[in-house]
């Protein structure tokens, strides 16, 4: 695999704020945080469901409805 | 609706003129025979169950899911989907070309594009995924027996293979779809091996009660033995629908797939295939995936806490039970009475009267879905 981690510098001030939000809780390093919340944004901005076209749709429908899944 | 795991739902089937070349370009090129797990693997890699996969992993990404759970391209995946050969067979395909994979039949399954060969230490295949080494766990069991070259590579579809279950068999386009027309936002997925019981019941109730829908999912391919026959499972759900449920919030569709017994990293894996066919959320319950007594009852639940970035939401629910004081299905969480009024949920206990031809009480199993199990002469798998 591709060097798995590489080194990001953050001013000290968000370091030490990140530090005292995480204590007392299950994070065990900043590292950590840092990663679990762009990951939670990184999903939030994952693509919108896909669109089928009729022709898809009007098919799948009527595979449905011959299966008995709709009326 | 939940948009497919990484951001696509991936569809690589070949139809009209494209699966005519395919078929015929097939005549010349070298042929792989699959086992019924890789069929399905195949067929489910092409239809997007496993979006955003779109062939067997190469290194890269079977490294990552190994070690970090996660794709190269950090997207998270927990159980390696690979595609295993021998070192002779190996030898007879070449990096950059296609290979026709073919079910054990002959007949043709998809073509692979092959971009690379490579090696893994089955050991630590089995310890990564199933965090033991005992040869007694079947998945570690299947690792060792693994050929030793993984082929790495994008495949499309040219045919499935028939099933015997296909009126309950459904792609992730088809379950959208369906989701959609009954009007569900919401819907949550159980993921089953097992003929219901009263606690399954309550469990999926409690789950509606919170989403606009059900999708009863049951695992269909190999299980282990003293599991019930797929056919049993599907007849006896079918009839707890009839009788049980409210028609149009309830459906079932089958997931053909090996269940590898991975306990935590198969729970995640299983939310994901979920994802995939639309499930905004799914039910995670005590030892999910699990067997014997490998994994913690609940690690299966505190692993999502590593997948901060999954959508669809785990429902957790605790260990359930039957209390006649309540007079009930509670959980632990809920029932304030003691043990002597607890009738447990036990699995063995039920298939025990079940082969004896006892219908288990009613506060267990609903007679109707105790007389359909009844009715297949052997109901388990050898």
């Amino acid at each position: 695999m591709d060097k798995e981690f590489t080194t990001v510098s953050l001013p000290t001030s968000l370091y030490k704020k990140i530090e005292e939000k995480i204590k007392g809780t299950e994070i065990t390093s900043v590292a950590s945080y840092i990663g679990k919340v762009l990951r939670e944004h990184f999903a939030k901005e994952e693509a919108s469901p896909e669109v089928f076209s009729q022709e898809e749709e009007e098919k799948v429908k009527e595979r449905l409805k011959a299966l008995g899944y709709i009326d | 609706m939940i948009a497919a795991h990484g951001g696509k739902l991936v569809e690589r089937v070949l139809a009209g003129d494209k699966k005519a070349e395919a078929l015929e370009q097939a005549k010349s090129l070298p042929s792989l025979r699959l086992d019924e797990d890789s069929v399905s693997d195949v067929e489910n890699i092409a239809t997007g169950v496993y979006s955003p996969l779109e062939g067997f992993l190469g290194r890269n990404d079977f490294r990552g899911v190994l070690d970090h759970m996660r794709l190269g391209n950090d997207v998270a995946w927990t159980v390696p989907i690979v595609l295993d050969v021998g070192e002779a067979e190996a030898a007879g395909f070449r990096e950059g070309r296609d290979i026709l994979l073919a079910c054990e039949s002959g007949q043709p399954l998809a073509l692979f594009h092959l971009e690379e060969k490579y090696t893994f230490n089955r050991e630590e295949m089995a310890e990564k995924v199933y965090r033991t080494l005992d040869a007694a766990h079947p998945g570690v069991a299947r690792t060792r027996q693994m050929k030793p070259v993984l082929l790495g590579g994008q495949l499309d579809l040219i045919q499935a293979p028939v099933t015997p279950f296909a009126k309950w068999h459904l792609s992730p386009k088809e379950t959208r779809i369906l989701f959609r027309e009954k009007g569900w936002k919401t819907v949550v997925g159980f993921q089953t091996r097992n003929t219901p019981h009263v606690g399954h019941e309550y469990v999926q109730k409690t789950a509606l009660t919170f989403t606009d829908g059900l999708f009863i999912n049951p695992v269909i391919g190999r299980k282990k033995k003293g599991d019930y026959k797929d056919e049993v499972i599907l007849t006896s759900y079918a009839e707890l629908i009839k009788n049980y449920y409210l028609k149009g919030r309830a459906v079932m569709a089958i997931l053909k797939m090996e269940m590898r017994y991975a306990g935590p990293r198969e729970a995640v894996h299983h939310a994901i295939l979920r994802k995939n066919f639309g499930c905004t959320h799914i039910i995670i319950g005590r030892d999910h995936a699990g067997v014997g007594t490998y994994y913690h009852p609940y690690a299966a639940q505190d692993i999502f806490e590593e997948f901060p970035d999954l959508q669809i939401i785990p429902l957790f629910f605790r260990s359930f039970y039957f209390c006649k004081k309540c007079n009930s299905v509670v959980n632990e969480k809920i029932c304030p009475h003691g043990a002597a009024d607890q009738i447990q949920f036990s699995g063995t206990k039920i298939r025990d009267m079940l082969v004896k031809g006892e219908i288990p009480p009613v506060e267990m199993m609903r007679p109707e879905v105790a007389r359909i199990i009844m009715d297949f002469q052997q109901p388990f798998n050898d």
